[in-house]
């Protein structure tokens, strides 16, 4: 049993107050506990945990380039199981790293089955490098690479389904989860550890910064994806989605309207059709998913 | 034992005798000969390693940069466009002072694609932190991966290192070779100790970020210890020619230089049949002479300086072009002899596999008595 009192990602790191990624890296190494080595991409969370010669890190950590964590944590696994050792590995590497730059080495990676966890830290933007848009960018989401303007309400394209791609991979456990919700997201951290094979967890990750809303409030808007349907937090064992959290829907606005970076679409006017086509994402998300909980009239 | 073996065979055998546990590779001509082999090898039980099929060069030593932080020895092997996709990587691993080996079967870059040899792919990551070996032939190939494990483990190095041996001319090319056994080996290197690793038990960070208040001495101390490889490669290589009668103390070698006029200087390959065509011009009369550059990082700049400060003239072959400069090795030479009246032609050739054959050399030498040099050699002008 792991000891989920331990607090292995030390306080008195860099990252911005209310960082939605600091919390999951707390939450992550609680639940995976001391017998691991987690293996990070260049981003945020590296350069906020590790400036030398400090670290938060209390388990043994390794960084070497932002595309690459899944072939270095593939190096890991061999040397382990060459000697015999139990530590677990896992990955933490951002959006960026993941959806984009790292696709090649991730797919490499879980093609052949290494035993380890990839955690997806999700803020949906390249925040490191000053909120860059990235394939996990939302539709609409305004960022300094898809700048909402005249002519643009931002982001043209929606997030890109990176569970799917890894659960085509033969991955024998994928979720996603979110900070706004530490049980469940230690719970699922839990079974992909103990899962053998390569397994993969999306963690919902709001970046205050980026998003453009007050650190206190990152909870809050991580809880509203999910409420929204905008974040569905669900499980899929061996391709199969077997459980998803169910909601009473608020509209997808209420999300919205807490975020700078969808600002454009209620002032200087409200964009009817814009918020419209993300009502419709959310709409599809439940439908996909069976979140909706039926209300009965008595 | 004489054995008569496929330079990558043999290059394959010597990596067996180093024992490494963690082998990530993608293939690529002229590489691939070595890591079927080893991939053979470990399927026939003959090889205790894991061994990781990666999707491609970037990961290949991705992976060899976790097993060997994760305290394993490690292999890997590629050349040409493999290894400009590992640029990145290659910075990483020596910054992160981790001692992997590597063979480099080299091989030209593209554009215009070339599989055949030259040695443009290892010299262009010279900067990287990475000792480098070349081999004049398939003896020295296997040899140098022994040396290469021992001295890059070595706890005052801990940097990455190349094997670096002809494409071809050396890796499908079969030679007598005399293969040393387990026990021999077992004798020269001993089991990888690594200075640091991640363990639980003892948990560290690798590969922090470091600010302008630390970036400059990381590089320092990499820079000393990549220079300070010159006496461990001296001490390991004498040990082994105690051991196995091929001494490799020296990281230049003299041919017929002693009383030489003219020196040539030569890196890999191209050594043997400058070493030819030398014996051909010395029954002429002609005082010739070759100067053979078997470590190329560290630059053993006072062994050049010394070993060519009594000879008339140089002539550097180079099988690279810095392009808009010159040579790699040209340039090199220049600095060790700075501030003699030495003049030192630079010779680009055999670029993209163009043969190289005794006659080639005699008539570099017949250019550079003439005081003619600094020029690609042996250009068809009919196609330019």
């Amino acid at each position: 049993m792991v000891d989920k009192t331990l607090e292995l990602f030390d306080c008195g790191h860099r990252a911005c107050g209310g960082c939605g990624a600091a919390l999951a890296a707390r939450l992550v190494t609680k639940a995976s506990g001391t017998n691991t080595i987690v293996v990070s991409s260049t981003g945020c969370m590296e350069v906020f945990s590790t400036p030398y010669p400090e670290t938060a890190w209390k388990v043994p950590w390794i960084h070497s380039l932002f595309e690459n964590a899944s072939a270095v944590a593939s190096g890991v696994e061999a040397a382990l199981k060459k000697q015999g050792r139990t530590e677990k590995v896992v990955i933490m590497a951002g959006d960026g790293a993941t959806f984009d730059i790292g696709m090649i080495c991730i797919s490499g990676a879980f093609e052949r089955g290494h035993d380890f966890t990839y955690i997806c830290y999700d803020n949906e933007a390249y925040m490191n490098t000053g909120i860059q848009r990235s394939g996990a960018t939302p539709y609409d989401a305004s960022t300094t690479t898809s700048p909402a303007g005249k002519c643009s309400f931002g982001n043209k394209r929606p997030k890109k389904d990176m569970p799917q791609i890894l659960a085509a991979h033969g991955a024998p456990y994928v979720a996603t989860a979110s900070i706004a919700y530490p049980a469940d997201l230690m719970q699922k951290i839990e079974k992909a550890i103990n899962t053998k094979g390569p397994c993969y967890v999306q963690v919902h990750a709001p970046c205050c910064t980026g998003w453009g809303f007050e650190g206190e409030q990152t909870i809050a808007v991580a809880k509203l994806a999910i409420e929204t349907g905008l974040w569905v937090n669900y499980e899929m064992v061996d391709g199969k989605v077997v459980k998803a959290k169910k909601v009473v829907r608020k509209p997808v606005e209420e999300y919205l309207k807490t975020q700078k970076r969808f600002r454009h679409l209620f002032k200087p006017k409200r964009q009817d059709a814009e918020i419209a086509a993300i009502q419709a994402t959310a709409d599809r998300n439940a439908e996909k998913y069976a979140i909706d909980i039926k209300l009965k009239k008595e | 034992m004489m054995e008569i073996t496929e330079g990558s065979h043999a290059v394959a055998d010597a990596v067996r005798l180093c024992r490494p546990q963690v082998i990530s590779a993608y293939p690529i001509t002229p590489q691939t000969h070595i890591v079927e082999a080893l991939a053979e090898m470990v399927a026939n039980c003959q090889l205790d390693a894991e061994y990781i099929t990666v999707e491609n060069e970037l990961s290949a030593l991705s992976a060899c940069i976790g097993a060997s932080a994760a305290g394993s020895r490690t292999y890997s092997a590629t050349t040409s466009q493999g290894l400009a996709l590992m640029f990145e990587v290659c910075f990483n691993a020596a910054g992160m002072r981790l001692p992997i080996v590597m063979s480099i079967a080299n091989r030209a870059l593209g554009a215009p694609l070339s599989i055949w040899n030259d040695q443009q792919d290892s010299i262009s990551l010279r900067d990287s932190g990475w000792l480098q070996f070349y081999a004049e032939d398939n003896q020295e190939a296997t040899d140098l991966h022994y040396l290469a494990y021992r001295v890059a483990e070595d706890h005052s190095v801990l940097l990455p290192a190349f094997v670096c041996f002809d494409g071809f001319i050396l890796s499908h090319t079969y030679e007598p070779i005399d293969m040393l056994s387990q026990e021999d080996i077992d004798k020269f290197l001993p089991k990888f100790t690594p200075y640091e690793r991640l363990d639980a038990a003892d948990p560290i960070s690798f590969g922090m970020y470091a600010t302008p208040d630390y970036y400059l001495e990381f590089r320092y101390e990499m820079d000393r210890a990549l220079k300070g490889s010159k006496a461990i490669i001296q001490k390991a290589g004498k040990e082994f020619g105690q051991m196995f009668g091929r001494d490799y103390s020296a990281m230049v070698e003299g041919y017929r230089l002693e009383d030489a006029e003219t020196a040539i200087v030569a890196v890999g390959s191209i050594c043997g049949t400058t070493k030819d065509a030398i014996d051909e011009m010395r029954d002429e009369g002609k005082k010739v002479g070759l100067l053979k550059i078997r470590v190329f990082r560290p630059f053993p700049t006072e062994d050049v300086a010394k070993a060519l400060a009594h000879v008339k003239r140089v002539a550097v072959l180079d099988k690279n072009i810095s392009l808009g400069a010159k040579g790699a090795v040209a340039l090199e030479v220049k600095d060790a002899l700075y501030g003699s009246s030495i003049p030192v032609k630079d010779y680009i050739i055999g670029l993209g596999g163009r043969d190289v054959r005794k006659k080639d050399i005699k008539a570099i030498v017949a250019l550079i008595e003439k005081g003619e040099g600094d020029m690609f050699y042996g250009l068809r002008r009919e196609v330019l």
